[in-house]
């Protein structure tokens, strides 16, 4: 494969034997599977980022004997496919990082909030599921999944609001503490991890935390699947071993006239052409659950910014007051300065309160919108005026 | 306990404890808007975030529970600035027409804005961008959206407190917004009326349905003559908006204003009381004796007490099957009305026509009540309109009244005398004290035996409470009851009546006589007392309501010489022929959403 500088790697979507992995992950100890995670430097897929290996010690850590471990299905930030295509090929691998979760954390019941529009999925992910479940039998482990819709609200992605939806009530956030660890879905301890975390881990059981520590840098152990759209020629999905910078993606991936990059989808950043050599794709940069999307000069970035505001104004939960007024503020506002109906130096109040928001919103969802907000503003204002 | 900082001061608090708490024990003030004492912790309004050391996000005071070793800024310029634009936003989607508004000078979002939002505003008006209706379908309270901030303290009102969760968060985002089923009319839905939620709503989204004009035009009518009632438990709550604490009685000075405003007779809704439980007293015996002795199960036990409309309204949605349950007697204000335009009007000679009738109450399910078509058995409209006791001070205010200075006078008679028995129906447990003084002396001859005739296991501020009396030395009529024990229980607060009116329903318990009121504490915790109100205030308003009882010279319904009177006089005897007429009515069933 044509490589410049970018290093394919394959671990998500590699055809392994599940038996084996199971029961290597069932002969080690709780301690031993939670270390080895700990070990291999894995932080959460979904984009947040929190490791994974404390998550799991953490709800290891509590007595309660019920507890449970969700896999997060809800795939909903915009230019993000990768689990959708993961669940597609590689099912049994997410219900094998889910048992070995939920051996490591003393849980005996997974649920899989599987996104609302992937419900075409359902038939095929359920004859997995059966031949899943008749396999773990053998192994006389004691340990069910189960799948919940969600039904098209992309704030049912955070966690917490995930298991209002799961429980029967509406999709809000809970304030934490306490964290789910503590007190998750059905105020039990509760790991809930991203589809492709959990088929990371059963890699990392399967070929040792070390071989993964060897890849990515210091805050970004490992590869990661990307979601790759907009001004491609290349759209899809790519295993990649993290660490590399914007320049280096756009080189392999760009079209040769690439403006900008969203990282991390619509409450991710935007990174102008001349950030690209500087800024690296992970945590110690812009991280990214997936969504990479790019643009060329042929894009307004008014029209970009107008469509994620448009979308959060329409997502917020509505429950808190920055979110759900704060979105509508900031839509509202760039339309007047770009009709020219209130002066350019409005955008300064509505940097204002894109900061107000990532320090006063009650969830993810909230404190991210001025993410994308900001970075666009700054680095495209003229675009934004006239 | 947990040691922490807040603005540099050193505070002990007992683990689980909110930063809002702790803040507060050092005298600290931290704003709020979503909190309100009676209800679970939303955190979603974000008005009283604050600053914690080494956190990334500022943190909710209301919701965050204190840790060892916090480090709290409440008034940092990262807080200040954030707070500044949570009012503004909280604003820029509030329809702001204060002078024009019934919450004028009561809104806490005003005063928020007072402390936080003056010059021009920052952010742009939001409410040109939706389009809201104004709900004023219910006859007790208005629903204003364009005014709503979204808090959802509405909403846990009336899930947490009531069980009855008429309103309900509705959409996403921008679309986000407190609706009924369907976006039905309020008053096409469970809405119990009871006005709890606009007990507690910080702006003027929800009001009770004013009343005040009309009163003030048939005051003004020379043709009219206006007699008012007033409830048991708006003389020990109307001070504290007339600038005085929880808890004072302000019973003659209440009296002295209401003629000084121009009402022709002032009156008292105790009376009824008192008759209430004559009324009510002879049915239960009545249905003991059917069911019990006569085994005649076409009358039905336990029997509820039916002087809440609230209560009413929620049983006829809930639990219908239950209906023959409910005691077929009016409540006070509604027997009052039905007697102002018949025994009164023929004892003062009056045109019943010309008698307007206006009721003061703890209470927004009186307007409904007083608009039921059951309610006309005078002839008329029974009770012509319905003041809650905020509207009462606004009135007072309107008048110029320096309500201080008032010589304290006594009520009319005619329907104005009454008995501690009557003043306690204001104070959950009350009727079922009444009722138990006058019963167990009607069976026995002997009064209840209980020091001062105080029944204390039915009082205080317990959800559901229960208690058995036993009778013994009954009179020669009512020796079938001797030796039984007489099973009662009481509830407050709709969610308490539900778990009581579900355990009767399924068979799950075995009771009597149960007494239900529909706002928690009773009525001197409803939904039309003044704001605000919470479990500190209630238990206030408690202790004045039994010192209300204690200062009276008569303390048994059956005592009141006016009962013995209207008797004599007119109805003759309890449950007779004239009071199925008059006091008495019937309950219609519901639908459920």
């Amino acid at each position: 494969m044509k490589n410049k500088g970018l290093t394919k790697v394959d671990l998500i979507f590699e055809s392994i034997d599940i038996m084996k992995v199971m029961k290597k992950a069932f002969e080690m100890t709780s301690d031993e599977i939670i270390q080895q995670i700990l070990e291999s430097g894995l932080k959460g897929r979904g984009g947040a980022g929190f490791p994974t290996g404390l998550k799991w010690k953490y709800t290891a850590a509590e007595k309660d004997p019920e507890k449970y471990i969700v896999c997060n299905a809800d795939e909903g930030e915009p230019g993000t496919f990768k689990d959708r295509e993961i669940l597609d090929k590689v099912a049994s691998k997410v219900y094998a990082g889910m048992t070995i979760a939920g051996k490591a954390m003393g849980a005996r019941k997974g649920f899989i909030y599987l996104r609302g529009e992937y419900r075409f999925l359902l038939p095929q992910l359920f004859v997995e599921l059966h031949k899943f479940h008749k396999l773990i039998n053998e192994i006389g482990y004691d340990f069910s999944i189960e799948y919940r819709m969600g039904s098209g609200a992309y704030i049912c992605g955070e966690e917490s609001a995930l298991f209002e939806s799961i429980e029967g009530f509406r999709g809000e956030p809970r304030n934490k503490p306490p964290y789910p660890t503590v007190s998750g879905l059905f105020s039990k301890p509760t790991s809930i991890n991203n589809v492709e975390t959990l088929v990371t881990a059963v890699m990392i059981i399967e070929k040792g935390a070390n071989e993964y520590f060897k890849l990515g840098t210091k805050d970004s152990r490992g590869s990661k699947v990307f979601s790759i759209s907009g001004d491609t020629p290349i759209p899809g999905i790519f295993e990649l071993e993290l660490g590399m910078t914007v320049q280096e993606f756009v080189n392999e991936f760009g079209d040769g006239d690439t403006k900008a990059v969203q990282v991390g989808g619509a409450s991710g950043f935007c990174v102008p052409r001349k950030k690209f050599g500087e800024t690296i794709i992970g945590f110690e940069g812009v991280p990214t659950g997936g969504s990479m999307k790019l643009f060329n000069s042929s894009r307004s970035m008014y029209n970009l910014l107008h469509n994620y505001l448009d979308f959060f104004a329409e997502e917020s939960c509505g429950q808190c007051t920055p979110c759900r007024v704060g979105c509508q503020q900031l839509l509202k506002g760039v339309e007047k300065v770009k009709k020219g109906e209130a002066k350019s130096t409005y955008l300064n109040e509505l940097v204002k309160l894109a900061d107000t928001m990532k320090v006063a919103s009650k969830c993810g969802l909230g404190q991210s919108v001025g993410n994308a907000f900001k970075s666009i503003v700054e680095n495209f204002r003229e675009e934004i005026i006239y | 306990m947990v040691t922490l900082k807040i603005n540099e001061q050193e505070v002990k608090v007992a683990e689980g404890t909110t930063v809002l708490e702790a803040a507060k024990k050092l005298g600290v003030i931290i704003p709020t808007l979503c909190n309100h004492p009676d209800l679970c912790v939303a955190g979603n309004c974000r008005v009283c975030v604050v600053e914690q050391t080494g956190a990334r996000t500022l943190i909710a005071a209301c919701a965050m529970p204190v840790s060892e070793g916090m480090d709290i800024h409440t008034n940092s310029l990262k807080v200040r600035n954030a707070r500044k634009h949570i009012v503004e936003l909280l604003l820029s989607e509030h329809r702001a027409d204060c002078t024009k508004c019934y919450k004028n000078q009561k809104c806490e979002l005003q005063t928020l804005a007072n402390e936080y939002s003056f010059g021009e505003h920052i952010f742009l008006d939001l409410v040109e961008d939706h389009s809201y209706s104004i709900d004023r379908s219910s006859p007790a309270f208005i629903k204003d959206d364009s005014k709503c901030i979204r808090c959802q303290r509405c909403v846990r009102t009336c899930s947490q407190l009531q069980h009855v969760s008429a309103i309900a968060v509705a959409n996403k985002g921008a679309h986000m917004k407190i609706s009924s089923f369907h976006d039905r009319p309020m008053s096409h839905v469970v809405c119990t009326n009871c006005g709890q939620c606009v007990n507690r709503c910080p702006t003027g989204a929800l009001t009770e349905k004013t009343y005040i004009d009309q009163v003030w035009d048939a005051i003004y009518d020379p043709e009219k003559h206006v007699v008012v009632q007033t409830a048991p438990a708006v003389r020990v709550a109307l001070g504290e908006d007339l600038g005085y604490d929880p808890g004072e009685r302000v019973t003659g000075k209440m009296v002295t204003a209401l003629r000084q405003l121009g009402f022709d007779s002032v009156l008292d809704t105790d009376f009824t009381a008192d008759l209430t439980i004559i009324e009510e007293g002879t049915e239960l015996l009545t249905r003991l004796k059917k069911v019990l002795v006569e085994n005649d199960h076409s009358m039905a036990l336990p029997m509820f007490t039916s002087c809440s409309p609230g209560w009413i309204k929620f049983i006829e949605h809930k639990y219908p099957q239950m209906l023959p349950n409910l005691s077929t007697c009016k409540s006070p204000q509604q027997m009052f009305g039905a007697l102002a335009k018949t025994f009164y009007a023929q004892k003062r000679k009056l045109d019943p026509s010309k008698i307007v009738s206006v009721s003061i109450m703890p209470c927004t399910a009186k307007k409904y009540e007083a608009d039921r078509p059951e309610m006309r058995s005078s002839g008329y409209k029974d009770i012509d309109f319905v003041l809650t006791t905020r509207e009462l001070a606004v009135m007072i205010k309107q008048a110029g009244i320096d309500f201080r200075s008032l010589e304290p006078d006594n009520y009319d008679s005619i329907m104005g005398t009454s008995t501690g028995a009557g003043v306690i129906f204001g104070a959950t447990g009350g009727v079922m004290e009444a009722a138990l003084r006058t019963a167990y002396e009607l069976v026995t001859g002997k009064p209840v035996p209980f020091k001062n005739l105080n029944i204390m296991p039915v009082r205080g501020m317990e959800g559901v409470k229960e208690a058995t009396i036993k009778i013994e030395g009954t009179t020669e009529e009512w020796r079938f009851l001797e030796g039984a024990e007489l099973k009662v229980a009481i509830a407050h607060g709709l969610v308490n009546a539900n778990k009581i009116a579900k355990a009767v329903s399924t068979g799950k318990a075995q009771y009597h006589f149960i007494e239900i009121m529909a706002c928690p504490g009773g009525c001197l915790g409803g939904g039309g007392q003044p704001i605000p109100t919470n479990a500190a205030i209630r238990q206030k308003r408690m202790e004045a309501i039994y010192s209300e009882d204690m200062h009276m010279d008569l303390r048994k319904s059956h005592e009141n010489p006016e009962i013995i009177a209207i008797y004599n006089e007119f109805l003759e005897k309890p449950n007779g022929h004239k009071s199925h007429e008059l006091l008495h009515t019937h309950y219609i069933e519901r639908e459920s959403y």
